[in-house]
């Protein structure tokens, strides 16, 4: 979109105009912008955006961005106890790959006028969320592929229609990252096809995991659609493309035929193939312990966001350390930053 | 098989083995800061040479034997790599020091390897192009530190002392390695003082190698904190015998 350009929201109001004469000029920006959305256009950083469009893109971006840097922990658990090199080398590439996607995503975010800095303060005072599964422990190696194969699997069917998404930045960022973490999907799912065809430990240890993490993997795609308070303004901006239970019935109707493959069992009684719906039905999620985790009562909680904390303030003197050096050598904070 | 030969094999294989155990312990070392570096672009960087370093170590491990079996299966006195590369993380200055030290060791030394015609010379061609940024990496973090904030500085100049003791073990001759290590030890020594020099940290004076562990780490003499990382690195593999992954 390039017909009305302005650089924030609040540049709008024409210095000395009536009253109605702004809120002429502000119709007519919001008229574009409508239509822009409408016809599938993609809003770029330096076109007119509501001011609650941009608010909420920064929101989401904010929580995607954090969620990749708190979700390097649980896997970063496993890293010097990888049970083989090339396990050790597939998993130091994701977790890599996970700081990647976090400067990616806080890079989009800045384009909506919001500095690292000032989302980093606000991941670490808990103002702003991360994906609440990063909250459940990772206990044994199988987790880290059950990671790979049910929370990347989540993530990916949550995250590729954002490749379609009304926001420039944001919809390029996410091709990127999806395309990485349909790899990181394949190397869990075959991680854990590893476990399960090996010795009878090795398979106990598959299916525990996916014990463990099929119900949080499920929640991720947030509350059902009748409670959730975000979801019908983000479609209708088209920053979000299909409802929260959508993505989720996407999710088990493809997950179920690859848990088969892998000879592991789901921890659901109640799933089997509806074929009038032409879906999997599935059983209730308990969603008390979704809120539960969310409020901070997680097993990891408190455990994830200290290291976040704890990491954020002892590099606090080399951060500053580069600023000062970039301040006497050019005169700038040129590389220095964060 | 003559006798020559046989000891060319296993002198090829030592020097594999010692070469590939140093990257295989930094490269595990590094690994510990996934989730704690000062910044996000060092997450990124320091998972990278780590990176490097493991496909390093792979190869040369699976020039002397099965690479999951040297790694998960040798107690500690078996290990080669020289003690520099197993200390322990320490702050960041110690960590950028650990890499100033040892990147430009393996910078020099996969340079020599690579312009002579020995069995490591292609290995050592495309090692040599990795290591150049893990010393270039390592360069730009001194800089900053040294030169960067009065609390920087100090912490670049106790981590550069701390670790000097263990820089005169990479220049002990490695039978296989065909190598001009006084050369070798004069290039590192000019190139570090003009990095220490432009960081305006002082060259530490004190020895380069400890009272009695002059080349321990070759002779699989290790420190104490060693057998710890051993410890965490091993146990899941062990805890498995015979299992695949």
């Amino acid at each position: 979109m390039t017909a009305v350009t302005a650089g924030t929201a609040e540049s709008t109001g024409a210095p000395g105009g009536s009253d109605a004469a702004v809120a002429a000029e502000q119709a007519a920006y919001e008229a574009v912008f409508d239509a822009a959305v409408a016809a599938d256009e993609r809003i770029e950083p330096r076109d007119w955006m509501p001011e609650a469009y941009r608010a909420s893109l920064v929101r989401q971006i904010a929580q995607h961005a954090h969620s990749e840097i708190i979700g390097m922990q649980p896997e970063a658990n496993w890293i010097t106890r990888a049970p083989s090199l090339r396990r050790k080398a597939i998993l130091m590439a994701k977790v890599q790959d996970e700081a990647g996607h976090g400067l990616y995503l806080y890079s989009a975010a800045e384009t909506l006028g919001t500095s690292r800095d000032e989302l980093l303060d606000k991941l670490h005072s808990g103002r702003q969320k991360y994906s609440s599964i990063f909250n459940y422990p990772t206990l044994t190696w199988a987790d880290v592929g059950a990671i790979g194969w049910l929370v990347d699997g989540a993530a990916i069917t949550n995250q590729v229609p954002l490749c379609r998404c009304s926001y420039g930045p944001y919809a390029r960022a996410m091709v990127r990252v999806c395309k990485e973490e349909s790899f990181h999907q394949r190397q869990g799912y075959e991680a854990l096809l590893a476990l399960s065809r090996g010795t009878e430990a090795q398979h106990a240890m598959a299916q525990d995991a996916v014990d463990r993490w099929w119900w949080p993997s499920l929640m991720m795609f947030g509350p059902p659609d009748a409670e959730s308070t975000h979801t019908a303004q983000a479609m209708a901006w088209k920053i979000k493309r299909h409802s929260n239970d959508e993505l989720r019935q996407r999710f088990v109707d493809i997950a179920v035929p690859q848990a088969e493959a892998l000879g592991l069992t789901l921890p659901d009684p109640d799933l089997r193939w509806n074929e009038e719906r032409g879906h999997y039905d599935f059983g209730p999620i308990d969603w008390t312990e979704f809120w539960d985790v969310l409020k901070g009562n997680g097993p990891c909680n408190d455990q994830r966001l200290s290291k976040r904390r704890q990491a954020h303030e002892d590099g606090a003197w080399v951060r500053e350390a580069a600023a000062a050096y970039a301040e006497k050598h050019t005169g700038t904070h040129g590389e220095a930053q964060a | 098989m003559s006798t020559p030969t046989t000891h060319e094999a296993a002198a090829f294989a030592g020097a594999a083995l010692a070469l590939g155990d140093d990257a295989l312990v930094l490269s595990q070392r590094l690994g510990e800061w996934a989730g704690a570096a000062p910044v996000l672009e060092e997450e990124v960087a320091l998972a990278n040479i780590a990176l490097d370093l493991l496909g390093q170590a792979r190869v040369l491990l699976s020039l002397a034997g099965d690479e999951d079996e040297l790694a998960f299966l040798r107690e500690e006195r078996s290990f080669r790599n020289v003690q520099l590369v197993e200390q322990p993380n320490g702050d960041f200055a110690h960590t950028i020091a650990r890499q100033l030290y040892f990147s430009t060791y393996q910078r020099l030394l996969y340079g020599q390897l690579a312009a002579g015609d020995g069995p490591f010379s292609g290995l050592a061609a495309k090692a040599v192009k990795e290591v150049a940024y893990h010393q270039d990496h390592a360069e730009h973090w001194t800089l900053r530190l040294g030169d960067g904030t009065a609390e920087s500085h100090d912490r670049m100049q106790r981590a550069c002392d701390a670790l000097w003791r263990y820089t005169g073990e990479l220049f002990q001759p490695v039978d296989g390695l065909d190598l001009d290590h006084e050369a070798l030890e004069s290039a590192w020594l000019a190139s570090v003082t003009d990095v220490l020099g432009r960081a305006t940290i002082t060259l530490p004076s004190g020895p380069r190698t400890g009272a009695w562990a002059a080349g321990a780490g070759r002779q699989g003499l290790h420190t104490e904190s060693f057998g710890r990382m051993l410890a965490e690195m091993q146990h899941l593999h062990r805890s498995h015998p015979g299992a695949t992954w």
